[in-house]
This record gives C-alpha cells, structure tokens and sequence, in this order.
C-alpha cells in the first residue's frame, strides 16, 4: 500500500466510525472508546513484539504510565484553573510521554535480556503496579486509584453529540493516529530493521543496523502507543486506578494481539474488537438462560477468560497467523494473491537472466559458462 | 613466507599486526600478521580449528583482540559489528544469515542501513519515501548485477539454496565495500555454483574491493586467490601465492593431506 493510499484509508476508517456514533447506541459508542484504547496497546504490541520478536508481558504497566500520566497532569491542570480543549491534548500528550519514558527506562534494561527473560522482567512491571500505587499512595491515590477532572465536550457540540459519543470521537481519531504512524514505521526503513534484528541480530549489526538501539526504541515506540491507550481509558472512564491495568489485562492484550494475527496491524484491530466484544456477548448469552444467582456471579468475568482462552488455544493450533491470517487467506482464494512488498520499478518479476542485466560488477567473461546452469 | 609482505608499492589495505586472541588458556590465534593490499583476494585456509573464523571476529569486532593492531588503509581500525559497513567493511555469514521475515529485496536494502538517516520517519512524507526508494533501487541493481533480481519479491525460505547464496553476497556488496570478507561462500554449493561463484569473486576487485576469502574448498581457494594464508592452531604457517602454497610441505602436513578427500 503506498503512503497516500494509507492515510486515504485511515481518513476514511476515522469518517466512518465517527459518523457510526450518529446511529449506534451510546452505550456502544462507549465500547467503541474502549476497543480503540485497546487497540493503541495491542498495536504497539504488534510492533514489539510481532516485528521485533521481544516478548512483553508487560503492556497493561504501560497503559497504566499513560492513564496515571493522564490523570496527574488532567488534575493539576483543572487545580490551576486550566479548561477549553489544552485540558484534553495537554494530558494525552503526557500520557504518551509519560509511558514512553517508563517505555525507555524498560527498553534499556530489557536491551540485554531475551525470551523468556524478558517476558518475566515485563511481567513483574504490572505485578509491580499496586505496591508503587500504594507506595505512593498520596500521589497515586493508592488502590483506589485518581478520579480524573476531564474536559467535558466542546460547548458547540453538546446539542449534537452525546458524551459517549464525544468520547468515542476522540478515541477513533487518536487510535487511527496511533494506528497509522506505526504503519508508517513497520512499513519503512525501522520496520525493516526491527524485523532484521529479530530474525539474525549478528547478520543485522553487519548489515550496518545497531540492535541495541533498534531493540530499546522499539520499546519507546510500543510504550508510546500504549500510553496513548492508557490516556484514552483514562480519559473515558474517568480513573486510572491499577485494578484497571491487571496482570490478566496484560496477558489478555497479548493474547488479543496474538489471536487477531500478530504479524499485521489490522490482526490488532480484530484482537482488539474480540477483547471487548467477547467478555461483552458471553455476560448476555448467560444473562439470557435464567441461571441461578449464585451460579452467574461465579460465571461473571470467569467465563469470559476462559472462553478467550480457549480461543487463543484454538487460534495456535489452527490457525497460527490469527484472525488476519485466516482473513488473508480466504481473500487469496477468491483472487490472486497480491504482492507481498512492492519492487521499486518493474512490478511484475522478470525471469532471471545474468546475461542480459545490467552490471555494476561485469559479467565474468571466459572463466565461466556464460548460460545458466543445468544447460 | 616473508616475501609477499607489501612493499611500498602496493596500495594499503587492511593490515593485521601481530594479533594474538586468548581465551583462557587456549591460544586461538597467535600473533598473526598478514596484509591484504587493496585490489587483491586473500584466501584463508586451515583446518577446523585453526582460527579462521577468530580472525574474521576480530576483524569484524566481535570481540577484541588480545594483542596486536589491525590497520584499515593506513589508519588504525577499532571494528564494531554495526558501524563495518560505514568503515566500508562487508561480511558474508558462514550458512546465508539471511532474515527470512524479510523478502528479497528488503534483505539487500538492509545491507544499506549505514546509508540511512537515523530518527524515525514517523510521517512517512515524500522526503522519506523517495530515500526509501533510492535504497530500494541500488538494492535492485545489486540483485540484478548478479543475475537475481526476478526474486526480488521473494521470501528466502522459498528459494534454492543457491539463489539464497546469492542474495547474501548481494546484501554485502550492495554498500559497496573497499574490505569484503566472505565466510565459506560456496559451503552447500554445487560445482556449477562454485564455478558461477568463482567467475563473481574475481570481478570484485575491478573497482579496488579487497576480498579475504574463508574457504574449505581448496579447488576454488588456489583459482580465485591472489594470495593464500594457511593457519594451523591459530600460527600463520605460510603465506603466497596459490602455486607456492601447494608446493609447501608444511602446508600439506597440516592441512591438505588430511582434510582433503
């Protein structure tokens, strides 16, 4: 896809949720907030973890650095008096910064560490969670959590648009900003090298690529993006409180990631749909069979986690691309399979043909047969 | 084994003097010292064990040598793994080392990564996509000079061993190297390849690339070479040309009387 049709695309995706908020519910809308919060963590999982090959068990920690960011900047800012839209992008801008700076903190230190490793020093991030809130419990506000003072909806739209929706407007249009820019990156130059450092670090550093730096800003970039994440459910709901951001949160956006197709954006984009579709569908098939009151409110959340994972384990078995994959491959069958990355000048591949190309190194002459071999 | 030593003459190359390499108690290398004027292809032989591949880490920066310099055209050569193909030094894994994730095309692109800009092209504005297609582009013509371009759109798993063979080297010249080291290029190759090979290797110097040359196959070694070291137990135990080489004894007690079938 060249960059212009990307950002033609992503217009349109932002366009048409926005106007979908005019016709949904606004219960869904507020869905729709929380699946694009999701997504900004699971995309930048995508990135770390799909392209670089560094397992993070570590993501909802992250979220959570931008959601208190958030909360923290949001709140001294109203204190001092602040309102009007700075009182919305001021915060979003330190959540993402916030969590990008934990992200580089993380990334220099998980630099030197692999597989498994890495993915248990990540995981301790979010154990780590609740003792810091309670530690700092006068900032943080301890196990419960900030209540968040938010800037409300634009004056001139409050006629038009529920809060909900409103809500939902800015999540599509930050996660579609998120969704893009880490398009723009795996699709270029650092997508390249990240997915070289993955594949062969000691090819990759004689190729001129420095993994380490590679690594650690693959860690900025996928923190950066769930800071983002954390923002947006800050902002929604209100809080940033560490309940929110649990370990089972953090695998759950790894599996998400895994599940939509973690070697594709729009994998992040169904992983994300499932994570709040899945809990959302299976509490009303069990509100709907009339269960006993003890009986629903054991099955309550618990089922939904088992449910999810039944499904990852389904997905590996089967289908080990994800959603995406199965998506891709269904297309292919109904057309002919596009091209998997595009060559600069001449689209269809020529024969190889070392005669008749043209040579910065000439063609050895005399030595060798000049036809190609097996003639 | 003193004449071939650079007289004045010769351009300078890479120069290594008296590198030794310990670990531990074991001497890998042991104050070796070679030249490797620029324009001319040195073959390394030895057996297994012999310190070929410690020489390229070394060379390559790896690790550092225990003793002794290393000289890159004159000046003294402090390698690290990712800033050689700035110092316009190239290497060829051993195997292919190709990144199967990435296809034809970007593999080669990557071996310009020391061409980039650092910073991230977040945007992606027309700036960054016309590098990007430069890269591309001279990333072409480095597949298409050995006569590979057709796979550009490829994935390497899903080519003969031979093609991939020559991807790789294609991802080492594609930045244009002054040093190229190749790490058993025709290991997995057939006669044809090795012959196709040996035709590429000789081409390399026409624009004053040095090549240093590891190999098992002495037939390519001996028609290719300018020059042969031979080490053994990390000593450099002789050094000339290929003819003299084959008529030493001492190379043949240690190397070419056991190993070759």
């Amino acid at each position: 896809m060249s960059v212009t049709k990307r950002y033609l695309l992503a217009a349109a995706a932002a366009v048409l949720l926005i106007g979908l908020t005019f016709i949904i519910p606004s219960f869904t809308s507020y869905q729709l907030a929380i699946v694009c919060a999701y997504l900004c963590g699971i995309a930048g999982l995508t990135l770390l973890t799909g392209a670089g090959g560094q397992l993070s068990l570590g993501q909802a920690a992250l979220m959570a650095a931008g959601a208190y960011s958030y909360a923290l900047s949001a709140n001294a800012m109203a204190d001092a008096g602040a309102e009007g839209p700075l009182l919305l992008l001021v915060p979003l801008a330190a959540a993402v910064f916030g969590a990008a700076v934990l992200g580089l903190a993380v990334g220099l230190a998980a630099g030197r560490l692999h597989g498994p490793y890495l993915a248990g020093f990540t995981m301790a991030l979010v154990v780590a969670l609740p003792a810091v809130t309670s530690t700092f419990s006068s900032v943080l506000g301890g196990d419960q959590g900030l209540w968040i003072t938010v800037e409300k909806r634009p004056t001139a739209l409050r006629g038009i648009v529920s809060t909900e929706a409103w809500q939902a407007w800015l999540a599509v249009i930050c996660s579609v900003l998120v969704l893009t820019l880490l398009a723009n990156l795996l699709h270029g130059r650092f997508g390249r090298h990240l997915r070289a450092v993955r594949d062969n670090p000691v090819a990759a550093a004689l190729a001129g690529i420095n993994p380490a730096r590679t690594k650690i800003t693959a860690f900025v970039i996928s923190s950066a993006a769930a800071g983002m994440g954390g923002g947006l459910l800050a902002y929604t709901t209100q809080s940033a409180g560490p309940g929110a951001y649990s370990l089972v949160f953090s695998l759950f956006l790894l599996m998400a990631a895994v599940v939509g197709g973690i070697g594709s954006l729009t994998g992040a984009v169904w992983g994300a749909l499932l994570l709040v579709a899945l809990p959302h569908l299976i509490s009303t098939a069990t509100s709907r069979l009339e269960l006993s009151a003890d009986l629903s409110q054991r099955l309550d959340g618990n089922l939904a986690v088992a449910v999810f994972g039944a499904v990852l384990i389904l997905v590996v078995l089967l289908a080990p691309q994800g959603i995406q994959g199965l998506l891709v491959r269904a297309g292919g069958r109904l057309r002919p399979p596009p091209s998997a990355s595009l060559p600069p000048r001449s689209t269809e591949p020529a024969p190889p043909s070392p005669a008749t190309a043209p040579s910065r190194i000439p063609a050895p002459s005399g030595q060798l047969p000049a036809t190609p071999k097996g003639q | 084994m003193q004449e071939l030593h650079t007289d004045q003459s010769e351009p300078p190359g890479l120069r290594l003097d008296g590198i030794t390499v310990r670990f531990g108690g074991l001497t890998a290398l042991d104050a070796v010292s070679l030249d490797i004027p620029a324009g001319r292809i040195v073959g390394i032989m030895g057996p297994n064990g012999a310190g070929k591949t410690t020489l390229f880490n070394v060379i390559c920066g790896v690790f550092p040598p225990t003793a002794g310099n290393l000289q890159l055209d004159g000046h003294g050569f402090t390698p690290k793994p990712h800033r050689l193909t700035r110092s316009g030094v190239a290497r060829t894994l051993q195997g292919l080392g190709l990144f199967p994730g990435l296809t034809v095309l970007q593999n080669v692109t990557a071996g310009l990564a020391a061409d980039t800009r650092r910073g991230l092209d977040l945007l992606a504005l027309p700036g960054a996509v016309a590098r990007e297609n430069r890269l591309a582009a001279r990333a072409m013509d480095a597949l298409e000079s050995l006569g590979v371009a057709g796979y550009a759109a490829a994935l390497p798993d899903t080519l003969p061993y031979g093609i991939c063979k020559k991807v790789a080297l294609a991802r080492a010249l594609v930045s244009e190297p002054r040093l190229l080291l190749l790490d058993e290029p025709a290991g997995g190759l057939g006669h044809d390849d090795i012959e196709e090979l040996a035709g590429i290797i000789r081409t390399v110097p026409s624009d004053g690339c040095s090549v240093i040359l590891v190999e098992h196959h002495v037939d390519l070694v001996m028609e290719v070479c300018d020059r042969v070291a031979v080490l053994d137990f990390g000593r450099l135990i002789a050094e000339g040309t290929p003819a003299h080489i084959g008529a030493d004894p001492a190379v043949a007690d240690a190397y070419l009387g056991v190993e070759v079938a």
